[in-house]
């Protein structure tokens, strides 16, 4: 079955970004395929290269980028959230002339209406928020 | 792309960003020519409530996006007639823009939709 899965929560806070990826991982080991994975709202921090949890924690953005970068998944990042939120590629910092970037590669920053349209083309659609 | 997508949206209007996100989202779909529709319910429910000045917390008033909706085909806003009960909203207080989804009939219009992203 197609599948698009859409991340809402951050890395940080509550359990839906480690429950999606989990979700993830389960669905390509019982030959499902995901067709897009969607970072919206606080799920944008799961493209951050800036986060540094303690070496005993799971570092998730590494965890999903390992994930996306092996299984060549699609990862869409929505440009506006990730925007509002201080995640950022180096094109939009020259663009908005930030001092950094801090966007992990392997990931797309894009628009909404990627979302909606892995929504139209998947058989189902599983949101992960908080 | 003709599969029809609702937007339920859960949280009080100035929340965080997840109203605002959600209307964005609503706001997107509709200009992808799909047909959308937008339900509130829970805390949503004050989204569209009259009278809204959110300037002491300087943020833009969302009451204003919502008159917006129907430039791009989004003609009316459901509500959850449970959740406005559960406030003690009344829907005069409501801006008139809304269809007030009485008991079953919130199931049974979700079931009619195809795709549903809840915020």
């Amino acid at each position: 079955m197609k599948y698009a899965l859409a991340v809402y929560g951050a890395s940080g806070t509550g359990q839906s970004s480690l429950t999606a990826l989990s979700f993830a991982r389960a669905l390509l080991a019982a030959g499902h395929e995901i067709i897009r994975v969607f970072f919206y709202q606080d799920g944008v921090h799961n493209a951050s290269s800036l986060v540094s949890p303690p070496q005993d924690e799971v570092n998730l953005p590494e965890q999903w980028q390992k994930l996306i970068t092996e299984q060549g998944i699609d990862a869409v990042v929505c440009i506006a959230a990730a925007l509002r939120r201080g995640v950022v590629n180096t094109e939009e910092a020259e663009r908005y002339e930030l001092p950094a970037s801090n966007f992990r590669e392997g990931y797309e920053l894009s628009g909404l209406g990627q979302l909606l349209e892995a929504t139209v083309e998947a058989d189902r659609l599983v949101t992960f928020g908080d | 792309m003709s599969q029809s997508i609702c937007i339920i949206s859960t949280q009080a209007p100035y929340r965080g960003q997840f109203a605002r996100e959600a209307l964005d989202a609503a706001l997107v779909s509709a200009s992808y020519e799909i047909p959308t529709s937008l339900l509130l319910m829970g805390d949503g429910v004050y989204q569209i409530l009259d009278g809204q000045s959110p300037g002491q917390l300087e943020k833009k008033k969302l009451s204003s996006l919502f008159q917006s909706l129907e430039l791009y085909g989004i003609e009316t806003v459901y509500v959850d007639g449970e959740s406005l009960a559960e406030r003690h909203l009344d829907p005069e207080q409501l801006l008139p823009l809304y269809t007030l989804l009485e008991g079953d009939a919130v199931a049974s219009f979700l079931a009619q939709q195809d795709k549903v992203l809840s915020f």
